[in-house]
């Protein structure tokens, strides 16, 4: 029986089982590829998308628990201002090396500075720390964030 | 109009011109592999390309694997600072798989800057001189009157000017110039190479566009999981499909009866959706009784215990031997001995392993996140008995490789699946299948003895290693070069090996034998130094000596000294080497030469409650006279060193029973945000070709982490990884 999902505005009928993970249809239903697998059990955050605003890993999100609320995912992030700064300040520090891990990263990093226009290092650390890049390119992951919330020049 | 020419013996550059389609000027050009025979039939050597549209974009085809190393900009880049284009009005493709075509297309080794150094700037070199043949010809003058601006040429009085687009089509009816005629720049005049340039993919990975393997679709597409056996090479022995098949979206279950060989198709059971979840949950209904299997009993436990054992014992064979460094050692002022062993490790790409094809009559089309895929070509061929040419191969990004794509097990897997169910087929592996079924950093002991003189000068090393082979093989990434550093600089050197048997799948990992042998090699001569009472930087400058080639120049494990000594000096002096650190606190340094690079790393960290905190790392790095694009080159060295951080401090593959234990990232930790500290990057510019970046910064990394931990505790870490030995 299709549900209504509303993804980057947009309200899709989708057929698949309540217990699918938000992830697996947004990928293999919706075709919205943007965001990514990487453990499938919250521990590394690639799959990071926005459920009413709030940080969420939607390979352990139900697409019965999301319900009626609003997902934002990658592909639809740049659409308000905070999240065009952060892709901005991403492309400007050139952060991505494989570039996999960096959907989730900047989906993380702009519900961060939605919460706190200028966070602290602590406060980068904190809502940073559930994303893991293979690559470690978190030193100017850390430079981007700074340069998104306006605390340093790119 | 067509002109060729062969290049070095060893790399040939074939170029030829011609018209674009659509206007304009094309070069097309190959390098065929290094070693491919001479005058070897190909079908095509033109299509790796150059393309000068009529409206002066620049279109250059990136031939070689993306994984995160950058090359897909720094190779074009080359090209692009010959022939002086706009780098702004530059377009990178990324051209199809095909050996035939585009010459050796893997990525591994840290080869492909020095490979593409020459060649592809004389690429650039060629398209130059048409485009100012062209204009010399219109405006009616010499050529040797007329230099270019960036996509432009111009007369030297600065009066004429024409586009290279409006040059493109004259340009492509005139004959190439012999690139060995052509003088290349002078790099203080470089625009393009030597300044930061962004890796060209970037808009496309921070808006989400699809790019990677995992993100291919194919039209009919079916979603597979496969299951295979935790120990390595079993068979399935009794399994009920049906629990699987009742799943909802749920379309096969098989059984995949597999080979014998680790890196070819291994058996198991098959699940195959209409959504990737489906087929998970199919397969988690799934209850498999494998086959009992000969290496079942084997353990990392079992492993250490057999190394301890034979390091008792006189070693398999000896490697090399220099001098007498069982006489040096009798007569010894002071002797040092101690056993460094590092685990198992796993690549974790963060990507995980997937591959997409499409099997139809006789034919199969693959879509695969990469790094060796001719081999594969190979692999899928012999299994499922059709020709190499009946296999259409297709790059795509990956995300991350770090040496695990070399091995092409997920691309047979997928053809032979899609061959099973005849539906065009993405294989996607959990996490789980990618943690323990990897082919590993093989694990190493090392059993080692230093003699001092009475002056503290090291005076004999001897190294007893044991690793995992048969008679005098090793198995794959677990052999050593007798080459490595203190031979050469100690008069009297010995290294033994002996093996074990090993039935786990064993790999390259970035910087492979490296990674290991950094940590263990400068861990140990940092004890050293301090057992002779000197400054562990001081005691390295003495032992590297007057500057001089170790080794045959030119070759790969040829070791400069000088260089070496550089970028020590130039390390100790931007970390401030030799400064006060308060209690608990310590700097720690090591210097390692791989994959043609020189780098030297200070690590400095602070301990308490068991806990390791790195503060900050600075690296000194040597890899020749240009950098071809700082940008991912600081990039490439800060991920590497960091790379380095995270493995030694909590990484391993632990085996038991047979099986990999991890499972996902709560058992196999990655280094994450808080715990990454800054790394100050410095090069040093000396006057050598240059050499790749994308693995020789790691090595030094966990010697200098364990060199400083014991510089603020006093405790020695000879063991990998560190994690829970400072409680
Ligand atoms: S895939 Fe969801 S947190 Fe890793
Ligand atoms: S850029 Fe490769 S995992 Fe983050």
């Amino acid at each position: 029986m299709a549900v209504e999902l509303k993804v980057n505005g947009q309200v899709h009928a989708v057929d698949a089982e309540p217990d699918t993970p938000l992830l697996w249809v947004l990928r293999d239903v919706l075709g919205l590829v943007g965001t990514k697998y990487g453990c499938g059990v919250a521990q590394c955050g690639a799959c990071t998308v926005h459920i009413d605003g709030v940080a969420m890993r939607s390979c352990v999100t139900s697409l019965a628990r999301v319900g009626a609320k609003a997902v934002t995912t990658i592909e639809g992030v740049g659409a308000g201002p905070v999240g065009a700064k952060v892709q901005q300040a991403w492309t400007a520090i050139d952060v991505p090396q494989c570039g996999y891990c960096q959907a989730g990263q900047i989906m993380s990093a702009t519900a961060l500075l939605t919460a706190a226009p200028k966070p602290t290092d602590d406060e980068i650390d904190a809502a940073m720390n559930g994303n893991i890049c293979r690559c470690a390119t978190y030193i100017r992951i850390r430079k981007a964030i700074k340069v998104a919330s306006g605390q340093v020049e790119a | 109009m067509d002109a060729t020419f062969p290049h070095s013996p060893s790399r040939r550059l074939f170029l030829k011109t011609g018209a674009a389609a659509g206007g304009g000027l094309l070069l097309s050009f190959n390098l065929p592999a290094a070693g491919r025979a001479e005058g070897e039939a190909t079908a095509n050597p033109f299509s790796a390309f150059v393309r000068i549209a009529p409206d002066g974009v620049v279109t250059i085809a990136a031939t070689r694997p993306e994984i995160g190393q950058g090359i897909k900009t720094s190779s074009p880049m080359l090209i692009a600072e010959e022939l002086d284009a706009d780098w702004s009005r530059v377009r990178i493709e990324q051209a199809p798989i095909d050996a035939k075509v585009f010459g050796e297309q893997s990525a591994g080794g840290s080869t492909s800057t020095p490979d593409d150094w020459t060649p592809m700037r004389q690429v650039g070199a060629v398209g130059r001189a048409l485009l100012i043949q062209a204009a010399a010809q219109r405006w009616k003058t010499p050529a040797a009157g007329l230099t270019t601006e960036p996509g432009f040429v111009v007369d030297a009085a600065g009066k004429r000017r024409a586009s290279y687009g409006e040059l493109a089509q004259a340009a492509a009816g005139l004959a190439a110039p012999d690139p060995k005629t052509l003088v290349l720049k002078d790099p203080k005049t470089y625009r393009i190479i030597g300044k930061p340039q962004k890796q060209s993919d970037t808009p496309a990975i921070v808006t989400g566009k699809p790019l990677y393997g995992i993100d291919v679709r194919v039209p009919g597409m079916l979603y597979a999981t496969f299951l295979k056996a935790p120990v390595f090479a079993a068979k399935v022995a009794e399994v009920d499909l049906a629990p699987a098949k009742a799943v909802k979206g749920v379309r096969h279950a098989f059984v995949v009866d597999g080979g014998t060989e680790l890196e070819g198709l291994l058996g198991g059971v098959v699940v195959v959706g209409d959504t990737w979840w489906a087929a998970r949950k199919g397969r988690n209904a799934l209850e498999v009784t494998w086959a009992d299997h000969p290496t079942s009993a084997q353990s990392s436990a079992g492993f250490a215990a057999q190394a301890a054992a034979l390091h008792k014992q006189p070693p398999h064979r000896n490697v090399r031997t220099v001098g007498d460094v069982k006489a040096a050692l009798g007569g010894a002022a002071k002797v040092v001995q101690a056993e460094y062993s590092y685990p198992f490790n796993a690549h974790a790409t963060l990507e995980p392993q997937n591959c997409t094809a499409s099997f139809k009559d006789g034919k199969v089309e693959i879509w695969a996140p990469a790094q060796n895929p001719e081999d594969g070509r190979e692999l899928v061929a012999k299994t499922l008995g059709i020709k190499p040419d009946d296999i259409t191969l297709h790059f795509t990004r990956s995300g991350g490789g770090f040496g695990r794509r070399l091995m092409n097990d997920f691309m047979v897997e997928a053809a032979w699946i899609s061959k099973v169910v005849g539906a065009p087929v993405k294989l996607l592996w959990t996490r789980e299948d990618d943690l323990q079924h990897d082919f590993y950093r093989p694990a190493g002991y090392h059993s080692l003895t230093a003699g001092l003189d009475a002056k503290g000068d090291l005076v004999a090393w001897r190294n007893h290693f044991v690793s995992f082979g048969e008679g005098e093989k090793f198995v794959r990434a677990a052999g050593m070069n007798a080459t490595q550093f203190p031979f050469g600089a100690v008069p009297n050197y010995a290294l033994d090996v002996s093996v074990m048997p090993l039935g786990v799948p064993t790999g390259w990992l970035r910087a492979p034998g490296n990674n290991a042998y950094g940590f263990v090699l400068q861990g140990f001569t940092d004890e050293v130094a301090h057992a002779a009472g000197q400054d562990p930087v001081a005691f390295r400058r003495r032992l590297l000596g007057e500057p001089r080639l170790i080794g045959e120049p030119g070759k790969g494990d040829s070791f400069d000294t000088g260089r070496m000594r550089g970028v020590l000096d130039l390390v100790a002096e931007k970390s401030g080497w030799g400064r006060k650190t308060g209690k608990g606190v310590g700097l720690g340094v090591a210097c390692h030469y791989s994959h043609r690079g020189y780098v030297a790393v200070v690590m400095e960290v602070a301990v308490a409650d068991g806990q390791v905190e790195v503060r900050k790392a600075w690296a000194a790095v040597d890899v020749g006279r240009q950098i071809v694009n700082p940008n991912g080159a600081e990039q490439q060295v800060q991920g590497s060193i960091l790379d380095g951080v995270g493995s030694a401090m909590g990484q391993q593959i632990t085996i038991e029973n047979g099986a990999a234990t991890q499972s996902n990232f709560g058992d196999f930790p990655m280094l994450r945000f808080a715990d990454a500290p800054d790394v100050e990057v410095h090069f040093r510019v000396t006057d050598h070709d240059p050499t790749g970046l994308g693995e020789p910064a790691l090595p030094p990394a966990p010697a200098a982490l364990v060199n400083a931990i014991f510089a603020a505790t006093g405790k020695r870490i000879r063991s990998l990884p560190i994690a829970g030995q400072l409680a």
